[in-house]
Order: structure tokens, then C-alpha cells, then sequence
């Protein structure tokens, strides 16, 4: 698989490591109670097509980047700096197979 | 026999090489298989599970018969197809799975037990009792049916890996290919063009054709030099595109030794990973055989390969030799072999309506039904409408037709069409993206189709990438329609095969269907037709054929089963190349490495670093001597060690403080310039992540230590931090760890050494316990900050590297004159257990704050990473595991780490278990074994006695449960 970071180009995906689900950037606030937390920490999504991920640039420039990636296919359909993403993550079931 | 003819090989250079002990003369050009048949061996094998004898069967990567094992020891390697291995001088080839010798072979008796041999046999056969299989079964089973094997030994071959990338991947270099590279090459785009075989131009080496009014395989020659001259092609034979992978991303196995010896240096194989922005695949067909009785007999080949032999390599395969077929292809091979001299015995057609104009006894509307021989074909039985015929032969051509090699195109899932008009499957566009499949591969059999589709995906995929190019002029060539009649099996009894390697039969596959194996995905698990080192390319399309008809389904429903990579074998050598041994990870070396292997010490790896587990002195018989001679010059003069390992992290920006505190529980914008914190980082699950110190040098600018291991992992939850949880901060920050060569001055003497080393005295009201700064050292700039990882008056002293190895030296001689020296590992560990301080054998990711009796590290006046989930209700419940100390109070007196803890008559079962031990030490100081563990409710346990069971070492003893810091609890030591 090749990722297209923002800021190097594409690259192989061994230059990177993947964290998980893009909701990750949505860092809830202290009180924000325990079903906020409990979204945060556990509850993901599967879906059959495009899913936003966190992946990290380790071997390149370090960036932080949220990939849209089709589950189906490996498609990556966007990739954008993690400085520059939405937190919020609604979009990550669009054009999943409810 | 080698027949006269203007073949590929050169007469001029004769090669000798063994097979099976004997010596044989090939010519330059040969493969293994064509010299072989050159000399009349035709008996080159036994198959996998009844122990068949076999003969080369085809003339290509396909082979499923032919395997051999070449080399010997650390280089040698089984499974070696006899068809594509070229011969040199001194080749030594030996046969697999016989004993005592290919003609004489003692499991040949597994052939008349094959009634009970059939689809599903170890399925049922085998199942009880259970534990049969490892032990008895399993064994047997493999010795009895098997393969090459490998010598044992350490390979002694050198493997390498390489990276390409491209415009246009062309794969093979038939007419498609070599019309692809030349099109695209000749519009300026930059060119790889693979090859499996060692000659550029794929049938055309092989057949009789005209391109250009000239024989085809001159064309192809004169084409592969005007493809060699161009800058921007390059052009890699013996070079197989083994998968199809996301992103363009294609792997490719180049032979690049394996057809000569190998003292001239070169690697044996290359592993490419090809990066392509559009590839054309070009990868031509593979002829099928059809199903008949006993048609796995040496002497029984493919058409193709009887062509390729007789036109290539000038060898009749046989003196008399029958050809059978059930479409044009049959008519070639018979003309080519008159044309060759050799005797056709009979043509038979299969097709009721077909004609000839040849000169041979001619059979139409015939099937072949048997055949007979042993060791090699001696007669072929001819069922017509009208009777049987027995025809005398020593070699039989069949062809059941072409299967585009479409395998690539299938390796991302995508299911390929079915053609009625070829009967055969054909990729359907798209499947992988960026790959455009032309010519054979396609469905296209014609050579001008070829040439056609070559240049027209050329232009598909050049215009893709926004080049210019027009549709060249075609060279004339062959364009004749492909007639065929479908013809999978031949009614019969007896055992027709299908997968000549896993010898699976027709039969097989019916029982299979019978016992409702209907998913041809189910069929293939259960007769493990396709499962061999082949992947059944000669025999997949005609078993769904064999089960679509023995179910009742068109070929379409039944469907192909997954095509998966790699294409051909690929020896896990080449793909791990340059990552065995050493080169399974980079090493990192401290800049007092060079005086710590003189002095003797042994190395332990910490994450990829390697550091002394201990200092040995002459005399010195056992590790512990050592370590507790060190620990020793820590507690009661001064010890130095290199702690350069440890992250360190340099922090920069008006916000840094704003930072450290989201980043760490405690605070860190309430740190003075010129002081030291100890500070703890959770993950956002609220587990400690890891523990270090953090230095403020100036208002906006801090240096953070991380342990060792987890230097990595901290920098990029920074980052993840800084740019997506809390963004727009001002902090900038860089790891610093290679920058600085750091040393641990530790032990009552400490100040005493750096005051004799020190541009500038210190004393303890300029350098108070946690105070750093800058000081020079011989006109040097460095830093001091004064910390203890040991517990004792301690500092650690950096400079920049590159004066590390002679800081260390000075330390060193300076702590030996003051009755110390330097320590280790072995020693750092005793002095941190006795202190309690914790590392990442205790902070190993399921452990909070609270576990650690850190609790009152969180601070209440902030948000910080990890509070909102550290404070969830069952993080911070009484019960759960805490940190303590432990002592041994049996008999036994000694503790082992990973040992479980039980309450004192509790039996020692998984259900009574109440914690665990983390880490363990003798302790010098205090002449005991001292733990720090995990134990339920521990924090209030204090005095109890539980009770320790190693089950791994078989060590049980009874220890008393304390406080985890054993050694001088108020640090006023480190105060000092
Ligand atoms: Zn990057």
C-alpha cells in the first residue's frame, strides 16, 4: 500500500505506523462523563468501506496524518495532515454499508 | 535425442553437468529439462503421494512434475523446476522423493493401495485417537509423500533485495510484451520489462511464425536490442512478477544466479518490489492437458512444450510421437515436428469436423482414452465412434487448449470472466488498478492480436500518465482465429489426472462433489487439488470443469478459486535478504561501547541499544561478584555508568510548560528554571505510558528523559498530541538522544570527582538536590543536572558525543582513584530495586498511577492526558493489584521474577492468585533478596507473609509483604 503524505509524497506504507480510528483526534475534555469516554476509548466502528485512520509518518517527516481508506478495496481516498483534519469524525461512516 | 535444426543453443559450447549422480553434455541454452530429454532420460521424478514415475510434462514455470534438487549443503535448493533451471557446467541435479532410486522406488506401493488413497483419505483415515496425529500420523505421512528438502544447514547463499520504480511495469515479453515496451518506450516513458525466461520474445522462441518477414523469434530478438539500446527501458530477464499489491506495488523474484556456479559472487536471487504507475501485463497462456487414463506417464506432454523442445532446443522428445488435441494448436505441433524429421504417429482431434492437410495417420472426432508403459509411454489406446485403435508411441502431445496466465490480474480478489468462444477465463478490466492485460493473457491468441493489444495497452497506459504517443505501425504477422471444442475429461475408467503434483484424479474430484464438497473452494481443501508448489496452473480451470459437470453448474457458477501470490515459488531467503542476523534490526552503540567491550564487559540489549550488563575484574568467577562489587562503589564511594540511552527530548516554544503539563500528571509550568522534576505520562486509556525527568534550562525551553525502551513511543504520542489533540500550541520539540553523551556520577564521592573535573567548582547550595545547568569541562559547554536513579548523592554529566568516549575515560580513571569504578546493568538494577524506583518492568501498560502508589501525582488543579479515563470507578478500586515490596522469609531465600504470590495456604491455582513479582534482586547492602511486585490490596498488607510459586522454575517460597522503598526511605542520602 502507498500513502500520499501532504508533505513528502508518496511513500510506502512501511514508512508509516497506523494508530487506529481518526476519532482518536476528538481528545475528550476531562468531565466529559463516562459514555463520552467510553465512545473515545472503546467503541469503533467496522465498516465495509471508507474508514478515516490516524497513521504516523515515523520514517519521513513525523506528520501525523488521517488517511480515508476503503476497507474493501485499500483505496485511499484522501489523505490530510492530522493539524489540518476535523476532530470529529462524522464522516467516517459515510458510504459505509449501513 | 538432439535432432539437427537452427535451435537457441550453442553447438559450439558443450556443458557437462550430473543428474542423479550421472554425467550428461548439454549445450549452452539448455535448461536442465531440455538436455534431459536431449540424452533419453525421460524418468525424472516420482509424484508427490503414489510415487508415480514422471517426466517433464511442460517447458515452463508451470511444471508440476520435473522437480529436482540442486547444490548441496548451506546452497542447496529442492524443489527446483528441471524446465526453467539453465544447465552449467558442473550443475549437479538430483531427483526428490524416491529411495532407494528413481527406478527403483519402495513407496511406489502406494499406487496400488490408491483405492484407498483417494480425495479426503487423511480426513478420515487419520482422525483417532487424537493425539495419533502429531505424534504418529503426521510423521509418517510426511516422510512417506513429500518433496525436496532442505539441507539443514546455514545458507551460504547471498540473497539480495532491491526497489524500482517506473512509468510502465510491462510483464512478459512475448509479442504483447515486446510491443508494449517498445511503444511505450519509444514515446520517452520509463520502462521495466520482466521476463521469466532467460531469452526475451516468450512463444516466439518456440514456434514457427513469421513477424515482419522473418522468422518471429528474429524479430524478437532484433526487438529485445532496440529495446536494450534505450536509456529509459530497462529490461530484466530470468525475472518472475511474483505479486500483484495495493498501490501499483508489484514483487518480482530475479534468478540471478542460479544458472551458473555460484564463486563468481553473484547473489542467488533478488527480491524486487517494483512500484509502477501503470503496468501491462503481457504474461501470454499456459496450454492445459486433458484428463484421460494413466495420462501422467513419463513421455506425455504438453504440445506446447513437445514444440518448444523440438524448435528451441532441437530434441525429439520421442521417435515416435502421437499428437492429441482438441484445437489447432495439436495441428501446429504435429506440422512443426514434420517439419523437425521426427515421425507423427497419429493426429487426433477430438472435433468431428476437423481436417488436415498433413501427412499423418489422422483420428477425428477421437479421444485418447489410456495409455501404457511404466517408466515411460509405450502405447496410446484411440476410442472413436467407430472402435478402438492401439497406436504404438514413446511420446504423446497433448493440448486441452490455453488458459490466459490472468493470475496477476486476480491477486487484489477481483474474479476473472468466463469466455465461452476460448473456454477459458479472461481478466475483466479493472481488477487491479492500473493494470491494462494484453495479448495471450487476454484472450488474444493470434500473434497479430498480440502485437495489437501490446501497443494498444501501451497507448492506454501512456496516455494514463499524460504522455503523447500514436499507435505505431503493426509489424505483419500470423492472424489466425482460435478454434476449440471443450474437451475436460475423457469417459473412462480408471485414474485420469488433473493436478499432477498433489496427483489429484478426476475420480477425486467427483467423490469430492459426491460427499457434497460443491464449493469449488471446498473441493480444493479436500482433494488439495491446486495446494502444491504449482498451484495447480496446468489444472485448476479443468477440475471446476470436472465439478461444474459433476454437479450439475455451468463453469461460470462454479466460479475459480482464489488466485493468491506469488506466481512462483518465492524462497523466504530472497524476501528476507539483508534482515537475517544482524540486519533484522539496526544497532545502536553508546559512545563508550568501544571502552566497554575492551574492559570486557558483557552486552545486554535494551530496545536496540547495547549496554554492559557488567564491568568483570580479573578473578571474578560469577556475574553476581561483579555486580555486587559495583554496587558497593555506588553506596560507599562514587560509581559511574553511561545512561546515554535514555530519550531525551528537547522542548522549545512560549507554550512548552502549557505542553508538559497536558502531556504529564503533574505539573511542569510550576518548575523553576534551573531545576529537575520527575514526572509521569499516561495514554489516553489512563495507564502509565512511562516516567522520566524534565529539566527547565530556560522559560521556554525544557529537556524531557524518557526510560530506554519507550523513547519512540513517547516522541510520537508528542507529536499526536501537539498536531491533533492539542494543536496550535507554540512548542516545537526534537529528540536530542544521539546529541548528548550523558554519564551517571553516582555515590557518596560524587562531588568530590566532578570537583576536580569542573571548569567551575560546585557545591551543594549552587547544585542543590534537582538543579541543573550549564558547566564546562575543559572548555567544553555541557550540562549537569542533579539527579539519582540510585538513591545516593548523584549528578549526570553531558556533553556533546563526540567527547562521550573520552569523558568516560576521565570519569572512570577519576571514580577508580577514589576507591570506585564503573557499573552496569546487573548494578543499576539492584541500586533502583533497593530505592523502589520503578521501571518498565512495573509500568508495563496495565498498570495506573494508583497501582504504582502514584496517585498523588495527579494533579487536581489541570487536565492532563489520561485524567478524564484514569478516574473510570474500576481503575481505583482497594482491591486492585498494588505496588509493594517483598522479602523472602522461608527457607528458600531467594525471589524470581514472574513468580505468583498466593495467601499462605491458599493452593496455587490460578483462581487464589493475588499478584505477581516484577522484579527481583540480591541487594549487597541489606544481604537479602529484595522484590517489588504487584499484590491485591498491597498498599494495607504491609507485614503480612504470602506465599511465592515460580511454576516455570519450580521455586516456591514464603515472603514478607513491605514498603517498596527498602533503602533509606526519607532520601536524605540523595539530599546529602
Ligand atoms: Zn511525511
Amino acid at each position: 500500500m502507498r500513502i500520499a503524505c501532504p508533505l513528502c509524497g508518496e511513500r510506502d506504507s512501511r514508512e508509516f505506523s497506523y494508530k487506529g480510528a481518526a476519532l482518536a483526534l476528538g481528545y475528550p475534555s476531562e468531565e466529559a462523563g463516562f459514555e463520552a469516554w467510553d465512545d473515545y476509548l472503546h467503541k469503533r466502528d467496522n465498516p465495509a468501506g471508507p474508514t478515516r485512520e490516524l497513521w504516523y509518518h515515523g520514517s519521513g517527516c513525523t506528520a501525523w496524518l488521517v488517511v480515508t481508506r476503503n476497507t474493501m478495496t485499500h483505496e485511499i481516498l484522501s489523505v490530510e495532515l492530522a493539524e489540518d483534519a476535523p476532530e470529529s469524525a462524522q464522516e467516517n461512516t459515510q458510504g459505509a454499508n449501513a | 535425442m538432439r535432432i539437427a535444426g537452427k535451435g537457441l543453443i550453442n553447438r559450439a559450447k558443450p556443458v557437462s553437468f550430473q543428474f542423479d549422480g550421472t554425467t550428461y553434455q548439454g549445450f549452452e541454452g539448455d535448461t536442465l529439462a531440455s538436455a534431459l530429454l536431449a540424452n533419453g532420460v525421460k524418468l525424472v521424478a516420482r509424484s508427490f503421494k503414489y510415487h508415480r514415475p514422471r517426466g517433464v510434462l511442460t517447458a515452463g514455470s508451470e511444471e508440476p512434475n520435473a522437480l529436482v534438487t540442486v547444490g548441496h549443503g548451506g546452497s542447496q535448493d529442492p524443489n527446483v523446476r528441471a524446465t526453467t533451471q539453465e544447465i552449467y557446467e558442473g550443475l549437479d541435479a538430483r531427483s526428490q522423493n524416491r529411495w532407494p532410486s528413481l527406478a527403483h522406488d519402495v513407496m511406489a506401493v502406494n499406487d496400488l493401495a490408491a483405492p484407498f488413497l483417494g480425495a479426503g483419505f487423511y480426513y478420515k483415515t487419520f482422525m483417532w485417537p487424537k493425539a495419533f496425529w502429531e505424534k504418529l500420523y503426521e510423521p509418517i505421512i510426511r516422510c512417506a509423500a513429500g518433496l525436496g528438502a532442505i539441507s539443514g544447514e546455514p545458507i551460504t547463499d547471498k540473497f539480495e533485495r532491491a526497489y524500482a520504480h517506473c512509468d510502465v511495469l510491462v510483464v512478459g515479453s512475448g509479442p504483447a510484451g515486446l510491443m508494449a515496451a517498445l511503444t511505450a518506450g519509444e514515446a520517452g516513458a520509463d520502462v521495466i520489462l520482466t521476463e521469466e525466461d532467460s531469452l526475451l520474445g516468450g512463444r516466439l522462441l518456440s514456434e514457427n511464425g513469421q513477424i515482419d518477414g522473418m522468422p518471429a523469434r528474429d524479430w524478437a530478438n532484433a526487438t529485445a536490442i532496440k529495446l536494450n539500446a534505450m536509456s529509459n527501458v530497462r529490461v530484466m530477464a530470468r525475472t518472475t512478477v511474483t505479486g500483484a499489491y495495493d498501490g501499483g506495488t508489484y514483487g518480482a523474484l530475479e534468478r540471478v544466479g542460479h544458472h551458473c556456479e555460484m564463486s563468481d559472487g553473484l547473489p542467488k536471487e533478488c527480491f524486487w518490489r517494483i512500484v509502477a504507475k501503470r503496468t501491462v501485463l503481457a504474461a501470454g497462456a499456459i496450454e492445459r492437458p486433458v484428463a484421460f487414463q494413466n495420462n501422467d506417464r513419463p513421455g506425455i506432454m504438453m504440445a506446447s512444450a513437445v514444440r518448444a523442445y523440438v524448435n528451441r532446443w532441437n530434441v525429439a522428445p520421442g521417435k515416435s510421437v502421437a499428437v492429441f488435441g482438441n484445437n489447432d494448436s495439436a495441428h501446429d505441433t504435429a506440422a512443426d515436428l514434420l517439419a523437425a524429421g521426427v515421425h507423427v504417429c497419429a493426429l487426433i482431434d477430438s472435433r468431428p469436423d476437423a481436417t488436415t492437410t498433413l501427412d499423418v495417420p489422422f483420428y477425428a472426432g477421437a479421444q485418447v482414452s489410456g495409455s501404457e508403459g511404466r517408466k515411460e509411454l509405450e502405447a496410446i489406446t484411440i476410442s472413436r465412434a467407430s472402435g478402438i485403435d492401439k497406436v504404438q508411441a514413446d511420446c504423446l502431445a497433448m493440448s486441452g487448449g490455453w488458459n490466459p496466465t490472468l493470475h496477476l490480474a486476480c491477486h487484489m480478489s477481483g474474479r476473472p470472466d468466463w469466455r465461452e468462444d476460448i473456454a477459458a477465463f479472461v481478466p475483466k478490466p479493472g481488477m487491479v488498478p492500473g493494470l491494462i492485460a494484453a495479448g495471450a493473457c487476454n484472450g488474444a491468441f493470434s500473434t497479430a492480436a498480440c502485437l495489437g493489444e501490446g501497443a494498444g495497452a501501451a497507448l492506454a497506459a501512456l496516455e494514463a500518465i499524460g504522455l503523447k504517443a500514436k499507435m505505431p505501425k503493426l509489424p505483419a504477422s500470423e492472424d489466425r482465429d482460435y478454434s476449440i471444442s471443450p474437451l475436460w475429461a475423457v469417459a473412462g475408467k480408471g485414474r485420469a489426472w488433473l493436478d499432477f503434483q498433489n496427483d489429484v484424479t478426476v475420480k477425486d474430484v467427483k467423490q469430492a462433489a459426491v460427499e457434497n464438497f460443491r464449493s469449488v473452494e471446498h473441493m480444493k481443501r479436500y482433494t488439495t487439488q491446486g495446494m502444491a508448489t504449482d498451484q495447480g496452473k496446468n489444472s485448476n480451470v479443468q477440475a471446476l470443469a470436472v465439478l461444474a459437470d459433476a454437479t450439475g453448474r455451468g463453469i461460470p457458477e462454479t466460479g475459480t478459486t482464489t488466485y493468491r501470490p506469488p506466481f512462483t515459488p518465492v524462497a523466504i531467503a530472497a524476501m528476507a535478504a539483508g534482515a537475517e542476523d544482524k540486519g533484522f534490526a539496526p544497532e545502536r552503540f553508546t559512545t563508550s561501547h568501544r571502552l566497554t567491550v575492551k574492559a570486557g564487559a558483557p552486552l545486554i540489549e535494551a530496545g536496540l541499544w547495547y549496554r554492559p550488563s557488567f564491568f568483570p575484574l580479573k578473578g571474578e568467577t560469577h556475574w553476581r561478584q561483579s555486580c555486587d562489587r559495583e554496587v558497593g562503589y555506588v553506596r560507599e564511594a562514587v560509581g559511574v555508568a553511561d545512561v546515554s540511552t535514555l530519550g531525551k527530548i528537547d522542548i522549545k516554544g512560549r507554550d512548552a510548560a502549557a505542553f508538559l503539563d497536558f502531556l504529564y500528571t503533574n505539573m511542569f509550568s510550576s518548575l523553576k528554571v534551573g531545576r529537575v522534576r520527575y514526572g509521569l505520562m499516561l495514554r489516553e486509556d489512563g495507564h502509565v505510558m512511562d516516567d522520566g525527568t524534565t529539566a527547565r534550562l530556560a522559560d521556554d525551553h525544557f529537556v524531557m528523559t524518557t526510560t530506554t525502551a519507550a523513547a519512540g513511543q513517547v516522541m510520537q504520542h508528542m507529536e499526536l498530541v501537539s498536531q491533533g489533540m492539542k494543536r496550535g500550541m507554540d512548542v516545537r520539540f526534537t529528540s536530542v538522544t544521539e546529541h548528548w553523551a550523558q554519564f551517571a556520577v553516582a555515590g557518596p564521592k560524587a562531588r568530590e570527582l566532578l570537583n576536580g573535573l569542573l571548569d567551575a567548582p560546585i557545591d551543594g547550595e549552587s547544585w542543590p538536590f534537582m538543579a541543573c545547568g550549564d558547566i564546562s569541562i575543559g572548555g567544553v559547554k555541557g550540562r549537569l543536572f542533579r539527579i539519582s536513579f540510585s538513591g545516593e548523592h548523584a549528578y549526570e554529566v553531558a556533553l556533546p558525543a563526540r567527547y562521550g568516549e573520552s569523558l568516560f575515560a576521565t570519569l572512570r580513571a577519576r571514580a577508580e582513584a577514589l576507591g570506585g569504578g564503573v557499573y552496569g546493568m546487573e548494578a543499576l538494577n539492584v541500586l533502583r530495586i533497593e530505592k523502589g524506583f520503578i521501571t518498565h518492568a512495573e509500568i508495563h501498560g496495565r498498570v495506573t498511577a494508583f497501582d504504582v502508589g502514584m496517585q498523588g501525582m495527579m494533579s487536581k488543579k489541570k487536565d492532563f492526558m489520561g485524567k478524564g479515563a484514569a478516574s473510570r470507578p474500576g481503575l481505583l478500586e482497594d482491591d486492585r493489584e498494588q505496588l509493594v515490596g517483598f522479602k523472602p522469609t522461608g527457607v528458600v531465600k531467594q525471589l524470581t521474577a514472574g513468580a505468583h504470590l498466593y495467601n499462605d495456604g491458599a493452593e496455587p491455582v490460578r483462581a487464589n492468585d493475588q499478584g505477581y513479582l516484577t522484579s527481583v534482586a540480591f541487594s549487597p547492602t541489606m544481604g537479602t533478596f529484595l522484590g517489588l511486585g504487584f499484590l491485591r490490596g498491597g498498599r494495607a498488607r504491609h507485614g503480612e507473609t504470602v506465599k511465592m510459586v515460580d511454576h516455570v522454575r519450580g521455586i516456591e517460597t514464603t515472603c514478607e509483604v513491605c514498603h517498596p522503598v527498602f533503602l533509606d526511605p526519607n532520601g536524605e542520602r540523595a539530599r546529602d
